[in-house]
């Protein structure tokens, strides 16, 4: 290329002519260098313009699905990205933007992104009952408190399917004819054809159902409210059996212009609270709420809250129990396992090898159930076979049931250490280990002074590792005891093995108490913050070691 | 290394021949090992098998229990205890005819997202760690160093925001949002660089430079290099990385449990849960059945490639 360029440059007067034989050398050097990269290049480019292609229509559905959904800052978002990504594979150069576009991507939007969300959700009120904005809310509260109106006239009705969804045909005492379905409102229809009874039975385009069809949808066909206009507060129609339907009015009503809601039978008042809920006086809030920023609520509600308190401070410090001590449980372990094992001349080794990291190709997930099995303290084969019936309550006592985490965390763990163990053990030198016995050093002393600190140096990384991940061990937990026994002392599933993740799962996705996710993700936040903490602290120990050692 | 094998095969040629001439000094040899008293041995050997014995049944004994509780068709927990008391297949015949609990269908969606994940998670971090080790850029150290960190926050602590966001997206493109597996597939994909790269790139680190420069001056393009040479170089990290993540995404339950919420599209981890979830014991003999067949593909594919993972355990952890 450059050889070109420089031709070109010292020959001006080519560069002016543009045919003939002075340009012959360019597209010569030209046709040689594609020659050379000639046919996978085209391929190449067929692939990379097919791919792009692919991506480009996908984006283009998405898009569209984005504007018909109006979402607006989705869509800005997302055509923001589209160009960002046509731009790095269509230009020139750039290369390793090309190599890792996909996969950051990726690692934008479900990791750091969502790490984001969850820090904005943290100070929300979101969670079941505060699910939307304010005007879906009274919508909502609109739609589902409903009474019959007083002495309302019954509407005769037929049940009309088309395409899969279920449409009401109204005929009203009068005997106008309208049709409408939950999320159509009730309109005026002409050309229905009617029964003896001068009910409408049947409409072009639509297919009536009969009494079995009926039966057979009859939950679908129950929670068809049609909306008698667009307004809400006009109430809606429904039926009760197919057959005829009544007029429904909200219960409560509500005034745009105070911005409050009214109980039709009682008149108890109901004010926005500030809090994301309509309250009457008496303290008394209406269900569906809406979402609204709540500040550091969350955060103050984890760490003053009577019911939360003092179990959430003890699954703190089962949580950092839990991790140091499965990291030195299995660390020691597997040390000296490797330790005893690192002799050439010993028989079976191999053997011992192979059944002893069994547990760590067994999937995590199964072992804390399959111990569950065994430890079980009414059925389990350690109660009744082992020890003969006893009843000691290996997962129902506090004390026993943190004894079983560990232990078979240790089964699930220690094979790894072992591994790793052996492997750092045997990259040490001969020599260290020959130069101190020559001085008169005894084993214990060897591997005190020698062999354990220059062990640590290549090993301490994957502690901390270790640390972390043990720190977020869900399955163990989870799987063995679900965070049980409980502590007596909330009304909330809360237990003496929780650790903060099962405890982010239990209070977002948990069954019983409501779904809180402004609250578990403050937990998830605060184990951000604790996690980051001690990883930056014991990084930096550990390039201490490393600058002892060299 | 090269002079190794002869110096390696020369006192074994000198052994075959002592065994064949000179049989006196072999039987003193033995004979001397043989008085050993058995307080010498056991300090010096024997207490090294009597840990090996112990451990090997705290590692054993769990997985030969499920074993027996899958064999016994008794199928409760307290039937289970006596240990291949009964061997028939029964479980295994009940655990594939539940209709309400699909169980080869959690088997292929397993393999399905393990799968695609896994190769996908290869193939990007290769990308990226290609990136890393060839070229330099701008951004690149702190890329790197950014990557180290966030391997430090696995994804399921934000499992209430990947929620939500899918949530959200269902009601745009239902087929990637709630319920279904390529969203899934796409979130566990976000966790494909943090992990992954680092181990990669190490391993690319020590593939010559030479080479591709080499095929550079012969007119290679950079995906003729990428692809060509150095993929096929660096083989073994990509075996390690995809099993390690196969490991890991086929044993995952937080995120796959709030995705995948209609049964038909679970997977191993999360209908496994569902057995014994409610009715521990009652249906225990069935989730042992199935436990057994879920372990035996990831435990076979472990052993099998366990030389190559040990390896690469040793140069970063993914499961501890």
């Amino acid at each position: 290329m450059s050889e070109t360029e420089l031709r070109e440059d010292t020959d001006p007067a080519a560069s002016s002519a543009p045919d003939t034989a002075t340009t012959s050398p360019g597209r010569q050097a030209r046709t040689l260098r594609q020659r050379r990269t000639g046919p996978e290049g085209v391929k190449g480019t067929i692939a990379k313009i097919v791919l792009l292609g692919l991506v480009d229509a996908l984006a283009v559905y998405v898009l569209i699905m984005l504007f018909l959904s109006q979402s607006w800052l989705a869509l800005g978002v997302s055509a923001a990205v589209v160009l960002v990504i046509n731009w790095i594979y269509l230009r020139k150069g750039g290369l390793p933007a090309k190599y890792l576009a996909p996969g950051v991507l990726f690692l934008l939007v479900f990791q750091v992104f969502v790490v984001m969300f969850s820090g904005y959700i943290a100070f929300t009120n979101y969670g079941d009952g505060h699910n939307s904005t304010k005007d879906d809310a009274i919508a909502a509260i609109q739609l589902t408190a409903q009474k019959r109106v007083p002495d309302s006239p019954a509407y005769k009705t037929s049940v009309l399917a088309k395409d899969n969804s279920f449409y009401l045909l109204f005929t009203d005492p009068q005997g106008k004819v309208s049709l409408g379905s939950t999320d159509k409102p009730l309109e005026e229809v002409s050309g229905a054809g009617k029964d003896s009874t001068g009910k409408a039975k049947t409409l072009d385009g639509y297919q009536t159902l009969n009494f079995q069809e009926i039966v057979a949808n009859q939950q679908s066909i129950l929670d068809i409210t049609v909306p008698v206009s667009a307004n809400p507060a006009d109430g809606t129609l429904r039926t009760a059996d197919g057959s005829n339907a009544y007029q429904f009015k909200p219960a409560l009503k509500y005034d745009a212009a105070a911005d409050t809601f009214t109980d039709t039978t009682t008149g108890a008042v109901y004010r926005d609270n500030g809090k994301g809920a309509f309250a009457a006086d008496n303290g008394e809030t209406l269900s569906t709420g809406w979402k609204i920023d709540v500040g550091m609520e969350n955060f103050a509600r984890a760490f003053t809250d009577p019911s939360l308190r003092g179990p959430l401070l003890g699954v703190i410090l089962w949580t950092f129990t839990f991790a140091v001590a499965s990291v030195a449980l299995t660390f020691a372990l597997g040390l000296f396992l490797a330790i005893t094992f690192n002799r050439e001349d010993l028989k079976g080794k191999k053997v011992y090898r192979i059944l002893m990291i069994l547990p760590y190709a067994f999937p995590a997930f199964l072992t804390g159930l399959v111990w569950s099995g065994i430890l079980n303290p009414e059925f389990g084969w350690l109660n009744q076979t082992l020890l003969g019936g006893a009843s000691i309550g290996w997962l129902t006592d506090p004390v026993l049931a943190k004894i079983s985490v560990l232990v078979v965390n240790l089964w699930l763990g220690f094979p790894y250490m072992f591994l790793v163990c052996t492997g750092a053990l045997q990259s040490l030198p001969n020599e260290l280990d020959e130069a101190a016995r020559m001085d008169g050093a005894g084993p214990w002393r060897v591997f005190r002074s020698i062999k354990l600190p220059l062990l640590l140096v290549s090993i301490a990384p994957l502690l901390i590792s270790s640390f972390a991940f043990n720190f977020n061990n869900f399955n163990v937990i989870f799987m063995l005891t679900g965070g049980g026994p409980r502590f007596a002392d909330t009304d909330r599933d809360i237990g003496a093995t929780d650790i903060l993740i099962t405890l982010v799962y239990k209070v977002a996705f948990g069954q019983g108490t409501g779904r809180d996710y402004g609250l578990a993700s403050a937990l998830a936040i605060i184990i951000f913050i604790i996690v980051a903490t001690v990883s930056a602290i014991s990084f930096k120990q550990t390039k201490a070691l490393e600058d002892v050692n060299s | 290394m090269n002079g190794s094998a002869p110096r390696t095969a020369a006192p074994a040629h000198q052994a075959e021949q002592g065994i064949t001439t000179g049989t006196t000094d072999v039987e003193y040899l033995k004979s001397l090992q043989r008085r050993r008293p058995f307080g010498v041995w056991f300090k010096d050997k024997g207490w090294r098998h009597l840990v090996g014995v112990i451990v090997t049944i705290f590692a054993v004994f769990p997985l030969l229990y499920v074993l027996s509780a899958a064999l016994n068709s008794t199928g409760t927990l307290v039937g289970s205890n006596a240990l291949f008391s009964k061997i028939d297949f029964g479980n295994f015949t009940a655990l594939f005819d539940m209709p309400s609990r699909p169980f080869a269908q959690w088997f292929l969606n397993t393999m399905v997202v393990g799968g695609v994940t896994s190769a996908a998670t290869v193939f990007l971090g290769a990308m990226a760690a290609y990136a890393f080790s060839r070229m330099r850029f701008t951004g690149r150290r702190f890329g790197l160093l950014s990557l180290l960190l966030l391997q430090m926050f696995p994804q399921l602590l934000a499992v209430v925001a990947i929620f939500l966001l899918l949530s959200g997206i269902s009601e745009v493109i239902p087929a990637l949002g709630l319920g279904s597996q390529l969203g899934l597939i796409m979130v566990y994909l976000g966790g494909a660089l943090g992990v992954n790269t680092y181990l990669m790139y190490g391993f690319f680190n020590t593939v010559p430079q030479s080479l591709d420069e080499a095929a550079k001056i012969d007119g290679a393009s950079h995906t003729q290099i990428f692809f060509g040479i150095i993929m096929r170089l660096v083989t073994p990290i990509l075996a390690v990385v995809g099993l390690l993540s196969f490991i890991g995404i086929s044993g995952e339950f937080v995120i796959a449990s709030v995705v995948l919420t209609d049964p038909d599209s679970q997977t191993l981890a999360v209908g496994l849960y569902s057995f014994v979830a409610q009715q521990r014991s009652e249906n225990w003999g069935v989730f042992a059945a199935g436990a057994v067949i879920s372990a035996i593909p990831v435990m076979a594919l472990f052993l099998f490639l366990q030389r190559y993972i040990v390896s690469g355990l040793t140069q970063g952890s993914v499961k501890g």
